[in-house]
């Protein structure tokens, strides 16, 4: 029998690496499989860089559902009006875009990505008034709801923008490659994975660290003691959802420079794959998105060059061995 | 009322509707014989029976799939390459429907167990990413599919348009393969929908139904949940693959864009919740609407755009341009979901009986 003072520090709950792991074994079986060790390499960073950028795209999605319990199937609306709202800056300023050095770069691209979140942002905050506040607490009518709105946002923007593909070149300093020794590291990439890298961990800090963050977990353990407690947890979650549109705009942008183009179907492509992602990791978990992320991208990256006809449906593959191993996914988010 | 399973349209402004629709449908192909009403008139019979089918899901067991297409477009496949294969013969046809009815079935049944077994909003996800995966494989198993440029086919002799069965001098109307063709398809849409009327208005409806409002309770009345909701699936995705048969019947073509793509989907669901979910017939109401609005809206837009862009309106013409009548429908569809979710026919209804509950 054991004695529990009242001083004694809580037990933890036991931290569950297996699936942090799972990236490294995979990239590391691919090793061999691939031969060429610089090959393995550029598909090694170009998987962390794709995952990277899935992951912002994707992490909006797993906080407002882990959050809010908001099923948003209208979330590929926000990335691609934040790409499209980056346009608005790119496009006009390409003198400044094409230039070659990276401050001036670097100077166009930030109002462009500043401009994109907060218009995302802003449009994240009409549909939660307009469309999700009314149906909360109701999966079934969420998903129409969204998935309505997500029509209405591409019918939109076709409207707006006409039905062509926009072509949107990289600036020029972030374009070629770094060459060390027969590695060849696209400069894009890099700054992808950095990128994709601080969001992770500044949305770890918030939540983890910060009383907000604090409040949030609370919030969605037991709404109304932190109600009760005299915090406004409506304007919390409103907070939240609006955060996680701004960072599916942000993610909307990278992407769009990854491809060199926008389109207006482009959030309607992306949906499949961050919910592949977002369940992979388990709905609402930050850590299980992340990697979920990186494992798409690695299978989407190594079978595409091993196998390139199996890579199609490789994601499907790699959800349902998941699945079968953790019918909720990697970390499943235990309070539902 | 047998016919109807007991289950009559209970408002007399939505009988008279759906009598209107269906004698309608029933007299096309002899009053409107143009290619275009033609047309409309099957593809009204094709979706009111997809969407029936995808009601049975949405409406009756409150399980959002998009995968319905799937297994519209395995039906539609199975028909198109059974008769490009072994060429414009019945047993073409018969090997088609036995090769693609048991394949959507068996996917049906994978899916089921699989993802109705997990968390009930990852089914929604899950049915997503599969219907994805296997529109890329139609695209790309081009040997088998024909890729984007889908398959093109002959009928068999007896439904060609150049078979004449009943020539235009006995009653005025010209019966010719094409006119056959229709009848076929009106005939298998509306014995699919009363059957799928028979299924919902079983004993098996109304257990769905308990699922629906509280599958918990369900379960613990000694439901095997799993499996109702599986057995519904499959009855589902069969009809469904029936129907995309019937839809490659009609236009002796099957492709990606035709049968699998993800527009098809959101159409279904659109015409789905403004006809009216959990009713059956909304189906019909939705689907004919929905297609109407669709052939004939666009035309009446193309007018208001013009007359936007001439009076110099700013984005307006951009608006009303008849290729954003999705536009229109998507606020519609979203204003039925939050203002009267149970559709045209549920708002028909409410007059006379109390709402049965909003579908959670």
């Amino acid at each position: 029998m054991t004695d529990l003072a009242a001083t004694d520090p809580l037990p933890k709950p036991k931290r569950d690496f297996l699936p942090a792991l799972l990236p490294v074994i995979l990239a590391l079986a691919m090793l061999p499989l691939i031969g060429s060790g610089s090959s393995w390499v550029t598909l090694t960073v170009a998987s962390l860089a794709m995952g990277m950028m899935i992951f912002i795209m994707a992490s909006g999605l797993t906080l407002v559902f882990g959050l809010m319990d908001v099923l948003n199937f209208g979330h590929g609306a926000f990335i691609a009006v934040g790409a499209y709202i980056a346009t608005l800056v790119l496009l006009p300023l390409a003198g400044s875009v094409q230039a070659d050095s990276l401050l001036v770069n670097l100077a166009v691209l930030a109002p462009a990505a500043l401009l994109a979140m907060a218009v995302s942002g802003a449009l994240g905050l009409v549909v939660e008034r307009v469309l999700i506040l009314p149906v909360y607490g109701q999966h079934l009518k969420q998903i129409l709801m969204t998935t309505g709105g997500l029509i209405v946002a591409e019918q939109a923007l076709y409207a707006l923008w006409g039905p062509q593909i926009i072509p949107l070149p990289l600036p020029s300093s972030l374009r070629g490659s770094f060459i060390i020794g027969d590695v060849a590291i696209a400069k894009y990439r890099l700054l992808a994975m950095l990128v994709g890298l601080v969001v992770f961990l500044a949305i770890q800090l918030v939540l983890n660290r910060t009383k907000i963050g604090l409040l949030i977990r609370a919030g969605v353990e037991n709404r109304e003691m932190v109600e009760a407690l005299g915090y406004r947890i409506r304007q919390l979650f409103l907070g939240v959802f609006m955060v996680g549109s701004a960072l599916a705009g942000f993610g909307g942008i990278m992407w769009a420079l990854y491809r060199e183009q926008v389109h207006a179907s482009m959030g309607n492509d992306l949906t499949v794959l961050i919910f592949i992602v977002v369940i992979i990791g388990g709905l609402g978990s930050i850590g299980g998105c992340f990697i979920g992320a990186l494992l798409v991208a690695m299978v989407a990256n190594y079978g595409g060059f091993l196998v390139p006809k199996l890579a199609l449906v490789s994601n499907i593959l790699l959800m349902v061995a998941v699945l079968m191993w953790r019918p909720r996914g990697l970390y499943a988010v235990t309070s539902r | 009322m047998m016919i109807l399973s007991g289950d009559p349209p209970r408002s007399r402004v939505l009988s008279i509707l759906l009598v209107a629709i269906i004698a309608a449908l029933a007299v096309a192909p002899l009053l409107f014989p143009g290619a275009k009403a033609m047309n409309v008139a099957t593809k009204i019979c094709i979706f009111a029976a997809l969407v029936a089918s995808y009601d049975l899901l949405l409406g009756y067991t409150g399980s959002v799939s998009f995968a319905h297409t799937m297994f519209y477009g395995i039906g539609s496949y199975g028909i198109a390459i059974a008769l490009y294969s072994m060429g414009p013969t019945w047993t073409a046809v018969a090997t088609g429907l036995a090769l693609a009815l048991p394949l959507a079935a068996l996917l049906a049944l994978g899916i089921g167990l699989f993802s109705l077994r997990v968390e009930a909003i990852f089914f929604a996800m899950i049915t997503l990413a599969v219907a994805s995966a296997f529109l890329v494989l139609a695209s790309q198993l081009s040997w088998l599919t024909g890729g984007e440029d889908g398959r093109s086919f002959q009928l068999p002799e007896l439904l060609r348009p150049g078979t004449i069965l009943i020539p235009k001098d006995w009653f005025g109307f010209a019966i010719n393969g094409r006119t056959l063709t229709y009848y076929i398809v009106f005939a298998a849409c509306a014995a699919m929908i009363l059957g799928l009327l028979r299924v919902v208005n079983s004993p098996f409806g109304r257990v769905l139904q308990a699922i629906r409002e509280n599958r918990f309770r369900a379960e613990a009345l000694g439901y095997r949940t799993v499996f109702h909701l599986t057995y519904a699936n499959c009855l589902a995705a069969l009809v469904a693959a029936s129907a995309g048969a019937l839809n490659a019947l009609w236009l002796r073509y099957a492709g990606p864009d035709t049968s699998l793509s993800f527009s098809i989907m959101l159409d279904i669901l659109l015409m789905v919740v403004i006809g009216g979910m959990g009713t059956m017939y909304g189906a019909i109401v939705g689907a004919a609407i929905f297609i109407l609005a669709q052939n004939y809206l666009q035309a009446l837009m193309s007018v208001a755009s013009e007359a936007a862009a001439n009076a110099g309106l700013p984005l307006l013409p951009g608006l009303l341009h008849p290729d954003r009548w999705l536009l229109w429908l998507g606020l519609l569809f979203i204003a039925s979901v939050y203002f009267f979710p149970t559709g045209i026919v549920g708002r028909l209804r409410a007059g006379r009986i109390k709402p049965s509950g909003s579908v959670h």
